[in-house]
């Protein structure tokens, strides 16, 4: 008896010291380590003033040799944990083309994904845990102001949409007085549908559930005439249901949700690195560069437009603080605008999202590109 | 002389509804009418639940949502080319198990020594082993990011367990102690944390340390939910301890006391080992209940077993999945909860709870 208690004890504090000594001296190491290497550089780089002793976001990424991204592991289409155990998605493909844009690549040695919840994603922007945050958020202008966060070029038009069974003869909102709807509670989205109704005169008892599947198993156990949440979600969830084709989603919109990255205030070229990365994938579908055949056109293209872009002609990439070729290398690396969606959301997937507002501004879409010069 | 077949043929066998199969049925399921309808009953029940479940399990579930994904159900995103370090570190602690059932049940105080050492090492080893060095070819290092699944779950419970204890026995011990600094503090510290939910602190070590902490000192959200853990449970632990020194008649102390023994030897041979042989139930069932509790970080956005199984929902290809992905969690959740309760069961056996 003595023995095992003997036993026990030198066991659980062996443990205990190496559990709580580990991670200190990791710490220790890397602090370290950025210690020592801010300690060589800044004199190199001129007593600079107070202002400037805080490095760039730039440098800090440089240094540390990986960008780090906040996306999400729960979003089909958008951010999902692959079986492979890496991260894929829309919103991750352009985590990877902001890394592509300051290393040249995107793997394991340059970027690294945090994947966050919707109530950590504040935090980590504030707390500078993460360099850029893509994880379906929506640009509004509280989050704009209380995150002190900046929004980059919205990467995706989302928007409230209402799904109903074929059968029940609903064919708009107007359609739905005195139907029952079946809606997230604590969202944006369930105000906005009271908001929406109340604006047509329609009247409609909702039930509310506290997360999405079950939202989604009492619609589908026939509780409720209506669905809502963003078409996105629609889209995706749709396909979970038993049988898919006997559901419709309506053609209305309800609200506005355009997603995009979203980055910490005060860093401006850091804002610029982020937007240009995304105008690059735009452009690059106008101008029908892609993966394929970038290195190509990169040689033969005369458009001057597209020669400044890929960094043929001009120093816009030095301009950002990056490689010249930074948008060949985003293009060959992760393809234009219509590369990215059609891998994660586009007609050969289950999703199959129509493109509608996420078209080029020639399609008659919103995605619009200012100019490389 | 009678002769064994003289003995069978005198007396006649028992009447066969009275032994074997027939004979358990009649006495335990068919005993009385009333007994009759319970198994009739459940027998029906049965039927019932388990026969659909059965014919959907065989026929219409789909299995490949776990088959495919079994490696990050196992470890996470931690990358699959280098997951072997997770295998052969399983394989270590399954080999380590079961030699040490043997040991330690014997009497070769040698061998169970060098038991007690190999165990007391084997933690240093296996977390080299899984984080690897920096600038190391043979051994990569890991980022703690990238530990995940029934990998990340292990490490918080058995973190959780094995720091709580000490910290638990020092916080009762205190609770108890003369001083009243001592006193006073251990017992502010256990009903504060006892008064608030474990998400809480969760969140706590996740969202306020990072605002709390100097910018550059990152702390990697693994650790910031081992030291939750493990400080929660401490509180717990030290309450279930309290109970088992109550439980230690007065006379024992006295006695201890009047052998000349100081506080420590007192604690230490006397008390301890009876309080804490008495409070092994709850104490297990504590810690069973901090296995499962793991996967409220889940919530935090760490990446344990649940949170990967919920992850699955999403890929593309296994929209529709929740029944199974949640089946084959809870599935796995029981297997490791009922091993740790067997495990106890064992121990109490060995150690003869509730026969002194």
């Amino acid at each position: 008896m003595r023995k095992v208690m003997i036993a026990l004890t030198v066991l659980v504090l062996f443990t205990i010291l190496a559990a709580c000594s580990q991670p200190k001296v990791e710490e220790v190491k890397s602090n370290e380590a950025a210690a020592a290497s801010t300690t060589q550089e800044e004199p190199a780089a001129a007593p600079a003033p107070a202002a400037q002793a805080t490095e760039s976001r730039l440098d800090t990424v440089r240094k540390r040799g990986k960008l780090i991204c906040g996306g999400n592991k729960n979003l089909a289409g958008f951010g999902v944990l692959a079986s492979d155990g890496s991260f894929s998605g829309f919103d991750i493909d352009y985590c990877r083309a902001i890394a592509v844009a300051i290393f040249g690549k995107a793997d394991d040695s340059t970027l690294e994904i945090r994947p966050l919840t919707a109530s950590d994603r504040p935090i980590a922007l504030q707390t500078n845990e993460i360099d850029v945050l893509v994880r379906n958020t929506t640009y509004t202008l509280s989050r704009d102001t209380e995150w002190s966060a900046n929004f980059g070029p919205t990467t995706f038009y989302d928007g409230q949409g209402m799904m109903v069974r074929k059968d029940s003869g609903i064919e708009k909102l107007e359609d739905m007085e005195g139907a029952s709807i079946c809606v997230q509670t604590g969202t944006t989205t369930e105000l906005n549908l009271a908001d929406q109704m109340a604006l047509r005169g329609i009247n409609y008892t909702p039930k509310v559930f506290p997360d999405a599947p079950s939202t989604l198993a009492a619609f589908q156990a026939g509780n409720c005439d209506g669905f809502t949440t963003d078409k996105s979600g629609l889209i995706s969830q749709k396909q979970e249901l038993d049988d898919p084709a006997a559901f419709q989603i309506l053609g209305v919109t309800m609200s506005k949700e355009p997603l995009g990255p979203a980055y910490a205030h005060g860093d401006d070229q850091w804002a610029d690195i982020v937007d240009w990365t995304v105008y690059c994938t735009f452009s690059a579908e106008e101008f029908g560069v892609t993966s394929a055949n970038v290195d190509d056109i990169a040689k033969t293209a005369e458009d001057p437009n597209i020669r400044r872009m890929l960094g043929v002609e001009g120093e816009l990439g030095k301009g950002l603080g990056l490689d010249n070729d930074f948008c060949a290398n985003i293009i060959r690396e992760m393809g234009n605008y219509e590369e990215i969606y059609n891998r994660n959301l586009g007609p050969d997937t289950a999703f199959s999202v129509p493109r509608g507002l996420n078209s080029l501004w020639t399609d008659g879409g919103l995605l619009y590109s200012p100019p490389f010069r | 002389m009678t002769t064994a077949t003289d003995i069978n043929t005198a007396y006649e066998a028992p009447p066969r509804t009275e032994v074997g199969v027939l004979g358990w049925l009649k006495h335990h399921l068919f005993g009385s009418w009333f007994d009759t309808i319970l198994t009739i009953l459940s027998l029906g029940l049965l039927y019932v639940v388990l026969v659909p479940s059965m014919r959907w399990a065989v026929t219409k579930a789909n299995w490949r949502a776990i088959t495919t994904n079994i490696l990050i159900l196992i470890h996470g995103p931690y990358p699959q080319t280098q997951n072997y370090r997770v295998f052969i570190a399983i394989g270590l602690l399954v080999v380590m198990g079961s030699v040490s059932l043997f040991i330690y049940r014997g009497e070769n105080v040698r061998g169970r020594r060098t038991m007690t050492i190999i165990w007391a090492v084997s933690p240093f080893f296996i977390w080299y082993l899984l984080a690897g060095f920096k600038g190391s070819s043979f051994l990569p290092l890991i980022e703690y990011s990238k530990w995940g699944g029934l990998l990340l779950s292990f490490i918080l419970a058995i973190f959780g367990i094995l720091a709580s204890f000490p910290i638990g026995v020092l916080l009762a011990l205190g609770r108890q102690s003369d001083m009243p600094i001592i006193k006073w503090m251990s017992t502010v510290y256990i009903e504060v944390v006892r008064g608030v939910p474990f998400i809480t602190v969760l969140f706590m070590a996740q969202v306020m340390l990072p605002l709390i902490l100097p910018p550059d000192v990152r702390v990697a959200g693994m650790f910031r939910a081992m030291v939750a853990t493990a400080l929660f449970s401490a509180a717990y632990l030290a309450e279930n301890v309290r109970g088992g020194l109550q439980a230690i008649p007065r006379g024992q102390y006295e006695a201890a006391d009047a052998l000349g023994l100081s506080t420590f030897q007192q604690m230490y041979f006397i008390i301890m080992p009876q309080a804490l042989r008495t409070v092994i139930p709850p104490i297990v069932g504590q810690f069973i209940g901090l296995f499962k509790d793991t996967s409220l970080v889940a919530i935090v956005g760490l990446l344990d077993f649940l949170n990967v199984s919920q992850s699955i929902l999403s890929q593309a290809g296994f929209l529709g999945a929740q029944k199974e992905v949640y089946l084959f969690a809870a599935l796995v959740y029981f297997v490791f909860s009922f091993a740790m309760s067997s495990a106890s069961i064992r121990l109490e056996k060995q150690l003869g709870v509730g026969q002194r």
